[in-house]
């Protein structure tokens, strides 16, 4: 099999997808969503395809599988496009198309299909539900289906083609591209309700948050190809051009220009993998549909800012021996990851918007892949990369089909609460069973639940790369995290599934269909198994019965140059079990059995403090207050009003009345006194000459003939006078 | 040459065909008018595509036509012309927008029909000579003569502040090319020649004076252009210029200026180049993030886009005085990609402004969901403008920005560094200009009922998405034509810098 062609057909039938649905069929809902889901499952198929043979192949694990193409001439040389394969893609692709598959299935009945059209339903605001009458002659409420449905498949086939394309991509041109193409989706979809004014608000904070980061990026990849020439992977990671850009230096802050461009790489990973600062617009694009959340805190967007984390990895550490000092980028990895996981866990704990809660999840757990990477774990921050992808999604579309089965229960009684608030749910064990069984694996995986859950092994590698790296600030920091993830997590699923309903509409609460539940199952499949594959092998009792393929697999990437610890302390293991069942338990303890809608039992315990958490640190005000209010201020009143309004235009507008006064005084000083009164002057003696001579024109012809003798007479004494 | 006569003259002239026709038609026979007119600038355009056809890259003569005309002082006035890499674009991008904004005009122009078009004919007359001349005579010439076309246009058929937008572009362009002219006759009379290929042989002739010299063109053509701080002719000429002319002058007109600096500045007086790109190049990026904050803080629609005209010409600016092969193509590059979404860009305005006579964007919001086809195509304008990867706009940026970030002769990746900035800013407010008028619930009553674009708009508007898609995915053809002049562009200005070091 020519797999090269297969690893370029990969991105290419979901852009099929996006660009038949839009032109061709729209109109067709069933037809629309075939040709996405169909062209997810083939881009599935082909990576499972690819993965399989770059498993069993050890040439693409050592060599990796290349092809690429010339794209944009500059002076002499060609910017090429191209894709790769190798370990790194392999695990990418594994867990991309698996989790695109399910989302991409899971919005079939996430949105309704099958549904009647409701009467009151508009493109660009979410449907209402539609009255039917049923077969006793009852009106009913029921669901009804989104007015945009092709629309929204047509924008999935979009996204699922540029996180393709980002992952098989062999340079940085064509990851950029995906990269922003990406970022135009999450705008797309974010805003998919665009008529919803927080939607549209969301949408735009995320495309703009993330150019931010964009930007610092492309100067990064500019400065990388005048320095090193090529975008390419294998050359501007080849080991001569990593030393070359580690012992050069740049000519900003003494950095070198590995470090240099190591920063700037990585502000476009601190945007689109959400990190603080930028990690504004994450909770705000839950406004989109669900199954766009799943795409973006899972499949695509935060897991691709990872992903060229890790795929740029040997620049970031270029320079680093192994041990306890690390380089420029490194340090700031780990500085902002370890930072994130703990502030952003802290909010999670107060949100009551069942969504909401599991967005300052993600943020936090990016937080651990980033300190990870920081502290010089690889593995275990790709690892933690697969693991979280595959239970995060399962989470959010088990939290879409939550607020589906509320939506249900809403229509039915008519009530007038809001179907994301977690307070307004209690109970939902018994009437949802497959989501809440499903909710529970991706809840424990998350929080790290022991040995059976696939997030315990990846957190538990993170925690204890940082130890034994020699990092306890990090190692400490990221325990808190875990404590607090575990117990934010158990809240929520003590709020939304056990104690009794709150409301009448959780007590009417539906399972969901088949097309959202199989998705589930799949996903809790693998959030369970996946973890098995990198049990190390130092694990008392189980390490070893199972190789640690993983370690294997990936260590190839990094070309064997750091330094393997060689001691294992037992202190994270007993930290990882410790704070993942302290967590649980206690938060179970507490939310067990909430009985009003709206006392947290955070709130008396935190006083002063959860009102804090619950506004976010009140960070988004203090952007608005800082930099967006002024912003506008200075764009207005400063450049527009002053400089160009006062200045630029006064400055012509000062040369105009200058003009015009020097053209009006030469009027009054020159043109009239002199020219014009001149002019009249002549005339009027002109005329009062005529006048005075006006006698002689008598018109009687003896007065001609007498001046004209006189004339004659006076003319002949002058010419004899003159001539003689 | 097949019909005994040259394609490049041909191509120039040709729409005064058009003109003699439009002259015998009777006032009412307004659409036999616009057929002309249409029709005219298509076989213009298609004479154009033969040239193309004709047209060899590697060679820096093509289709030279060299008939003596008349002699100023003794020396040679020429009339000479020739197409490059430099310039085959240019004159592509001329003739491929002059059809597509008459045909905006449809609706729009319905009074004095007669005279809009025969200025418009005109006026591509003036441009395409200014792309092809090579002697500065000549250039000179149709370099003013532009200018009154586009004084009439602006004056008769503009919006309610016409006349003073009218008068301030007529006088700021005038005024700048005063000392151009001065600059033009100084030389010839100093090496006895005005063509330009001739000059650049000789230049040593006026080595000595050349960084006065230089200024002298550049301030002609940097308020062509315009560079910071000489733009403020700008907005009010594009706001109050008719659709079809604001396409016209933010498409071609602004090129000319830019082109300028390609054609004369550099080849005539390399080492002032030299010593002047990084003046310039911080008066670009200024004009980048200027641009961008003026346009930032704009309620009317068609002002934003003027503004982000300057802050797009910042990036071609930085481009050219990178003076280094990808600065430069990718200068190029962006010339015609800033022709293509700003025309488009203003196309759209146009086609909103004709259904609802206002151009704030308070007064709208949520056109999506009433206009769906209009929404869709000015996303991807907008995405175009942008710079979003995939799209035209993309591909001339970046390309700059590596032009700029290696350029030996600006020394400091800081330019490179800080006109990026400014692609933040371009997101920022043409992103804001979608949302205030196409996102969020239809809050006036008269949007609800608007009609979605009709053929004749669609039509107008493929050609361009068509190009924008091309541009962005597959830029390939268009370097090839721009490299090989480039890089004789480069070797030229790259000796002058090594006289100068």
């Amino acid at each position: 099999m020519n797999y090269e062609l297969i690893t370029w057909l990969i991105p290419l039938a979901p852009l099929l997808a996006f660009f038949i649905i839009f032109l061709v069929t729209y109109k067709n809902n069933r037809l629309s969503h075939s040709l996405a889901i169909g062209s997810a499952a083939i881009s599935w198929l082909l990576s499972m395809i690819i993965f399989v043979f770059a498993v069993t192949n050890q040439e693409v694990i050592e060599e990796g599988l290349t092809s690429s193409i010339s794209w944009l001439p500059t002076g002499e040389t060609w910017l090429k496009i191209g894709v790769q394969v190798d370990p790194l893609t392999t695990i990418t692709l594994f867990f991309v198309s698996w989790t695109i598959l399910m989302i991409f299935i899971y919005s079939v009945g996430y949105h309704n299909f099958g549904q009647p059209e409701g009467d009151h339903d508009r493109p660009g605001l979410p449907p209402h539900g539609a009255e039917i009458i049923d077969q006793e002659g009852k009106h009913q409420h029921v669901p009804s289906i989104e007015p945009m449905y092709a629309r929204f498949f047509g924008f999935f086939g979009l996204f699922a083609f540029a996180m393709y394309l980002l992952v098989v991509s062999n340079n940085l041109l064509t990851l950029y591209i995906g990269w922003e193409i990406m970022g135009l989706c999450s705008y797309l979809l974010i805003g998919f309700w665009y008529a919803k004014p927080s939607a549209k608000a969301a949408a735009q904070k995320a495309f703009l948050t993330t150019r931010i980061g964009d930007v610092f990026m492309l100067i990064g990849l500019a400065a990388l190809y005048t320095i090193t020439g090529s975008l390419q992977y294998e050359v501007i990671f080849s080991e001569d051009v990593i030393h070359y850009l580690a012992t050069s230096m740049s000519p900003v802050l003494g950095l070198s220009w590995a470090g240099l461009i190591g920063l700037l790489i990585f502000m476009g990973v601190v945007g689109k993998s959400s990190q603080f600062p930028l990690h504004v617009w994450l909770p705000d694009a839950m406004e989109g549909p669900t199954p766009v959340s799943a795409m973006i805190h899972a499949a695509t967007m935060v897991s691709a800012g990872v992903y060229l984390a890790l795929r740029f990895f040997p620049v970031l550490s270029a320079g680093w021996d192994g041990g306890a000092a690390l380089t420029t980028p490194m340090l700031v990895m780990a500085v902002i990851g370890s930072f994130t996981a703990l502030f952003s866990a802290t909010i999670a704990v107060a949100q009551r918007d069942v969504k909401r809660v599991l967005a300052y999840s993600t943020i936090s757990q990016l937080g651990f892949m980033i300190a990870a990477l920081g502290v010089g774990a690889y593995v275990a921050a790709a690892f933690h990369l697969v693991t979280h992808a595959i239970f995060k999604a399962l989470l959010f579309l088990g939290s879409g089909s939550i607020i589906h089965g509320m939506e249900h229960g809403i229509l039915h009684t008519q009530e007038h609460i809001d179907p994301q608030d977690m307070y307004n749910m209690g109970g939902l064990y018994k009437k949802m069973p497959k989501t809440f069984a499903t909710f529970v694996i991706g809840g424990f995986a998350l929080a790290g639940f022991p040995f059976i859950t696939a997030g315990f092994w990846s957190k538990d590698e993170i925690l204890s790369g940082a130890f034994n790296g020699g990092f306890s600030i990090v190692f400490w920091v990221l325990a808190i995290s875990a404590f607090i993830t575990a117990f934010y997590i158990m809240r929520q699923i003590s709020l939304v599934f056990l104690g009794e309903a709150r409301t009448e509409a959780a007590k009417h609460a539906h399972e969901t269909p088949s097309t959202m539940t199989v998705p589930l199952v799949v996903l809790s499949f693998f959030a369970i198994t996946i973890g098995w594959v990198g049990i190390p092998e130092y694990f008392p009792v189980i390490g070893g019965l199972v190789p640690n393929w993983l370690e294997t697999f990936l260590g190839t990437m990094l070309h064997g140059e750091h330094a393997v610890v060689e001691h294992h302390s037992s202190i994270p293991l007993i930290t990882s079990l410790v704070v993942s069942l302290g967590g649980l338990f206690l938060g179970g303890l507490l939310y067990r059995r909430i009985k009003e809608t709206d006392k947290d039992p955070l709130e008396w315990s935190l006083s002063g403090f959860y009102k804090v958490l619950a506004n976010k640190y009140y960070i988004d005000e203090f952007y608005q207050l800082v930099f967006i209010k002024p912003a506008q201020w200075v764009s207005e009143k400063i450049v527009y009003q002053f400089f160009d309004q006062k200045i630029f235009d006064g400055f012509l507008h000062g040369i105009g009345s200058i003009s015009i006064w020097l053209g009006d005084k030469f009027r009054y000083w020159f043109d009239l006194p002199v020219i014009n009164r001149g002019g009249d002057n002549i005339a009027s003696w002109t005329r009062k000459i005529g006048t005075n001579l006006k006698v002689t024109q008598s018109g009687r012809i003896q007065d001609y003939m007498i001046l004209a003798l006189a004339f004659s007479l006076l003319g002949g004494f002058i010419f004899y006078w003159i001539l003689f | 040459m097949e019909f005994g006569i040259n394609p490049l003259v041909l191509m120039t002239f040709f729409p005064l065909v058009g003109v003699l026709v439009l002259v015998f038609l009777a006032p009412q026979q307004k659409n036999a008018m616009r057929w002309t007119a249409l029709g005219t600038s298509l076989v213009t355009f298609a004479i154009s595509l033969w040239v193309l056809f004709l047209f060899d890259p590697n060679k820096a003569d093509n289709l030279l036509v060299q008939i003596p005309w008349f002699r100023l002082a003794g020396v040679p006035i020429q009339i000479l012309m020739g197409v490059d890499g430099l310039s085959i674009l240019m004159v592509l991008l001329t003739t491929f927008l002059t059809p597509i904004a008459i045909l905006s005009t449809w609706k729009a122009v319905e009074e004095q029909v007669k005279g809009f078009m025969i200025f418009f004919l005109l006026l591509e007359v003036g441009m395409l000579g200014v792309f092809l001349a090579l002697d500065l005579v000549l250039f000179y010439i149709f370099w003013e003569f532009t200018l009154i076309p586009m004084y009439f246009l602006i004056g008769v058929w503009g919006g309610k502040n016409r006349i003073y937008a009218a008068v301030k572009f007529f006088l700021f362009t005038m005024a700048g090319s005063v000392l151009m002219l001065l600059a033009i006759l100084y030389l010839g009379l100093q090496a006895g020649s005005f063509s330009q290929p001739e000059l650049v042989a000789n230049r040593s002739l006026f080595a000595g004076s050349q960084l006065l010299l230089f200024l002298a063109f550049a301030i002609a053509f940097a308020i062509k252009v315009p560079v910071f701080p000489l733009h403020t002719w700008l907005p009010d000429a594009h706001v109050e210029a008719p659709t079809a002319g604001s396409v016209i002058l933010a498409g071609v007109l602004l090129k000319m200026g830019a082109y300028g600096f390609l054609r004369f500045n550099l080849p005539l007086f390399p080492q002032a180049s030299v010593q002047a790109a990084p003046v310039m190049a911080v008066l670009a990026i200024i004009g980048i993030l200027y641009g961008g904050a003026v346009a930032f803080a704009q309620k009317d629609i068609k002002k934003l886009v003027a503004y982000s005209s300057v802050a797009h010409l910042g990036f071609v600016m930085l481009g050219i005085f990178a003076l280094n092969p990808e600065g430069l193509s990718g200068g190029i590059l962006q010339m015609v990609n800033h022709g293509i979404s700003t025309g488009a860009l203003f196309l759209l305005v146009g086609m909103i402004y004709e259904r609802r006579h206002t151009r704030e964007m308070s007064e709208y919001g949520g056109l999506w969901k009433a206009m769906p086809i209009f929404g869709g195509i000015s996303l991807v304008v907008v995405l175009s403008s942008m710079g979003l990867p995939g799209l035209n706009g993309f591909v001339g940026e970046f390309t700059i920005l590596l032009g700029a970030f290696g350029s030996k002769v600006l020394g400091s990746p800081w330019f490179a560094g800080i006109a990026t900035l400014g692609v933040i800013l371009a997101a920022a407010y043409l992103l804001k200009m979608f949302e205030k008028t196409f996102l969020g619930p239809i809050t006036k009553e008269e949007n609800k009922s608007l009609k979605d674009l009709n053929l004749r708009e669609i039509i107008t508007m493929v050609p361009l998405l068509v190009l924008i898609f091309w541009l962005g995915i597959y830029p390939q053809p268009f370097f090839n034509l721009i490299n090989p002049a480039v890089e004789q562009l480069v070797q030229l200005v790259q000796s002058a810098a090594l006289v100068l070091h």
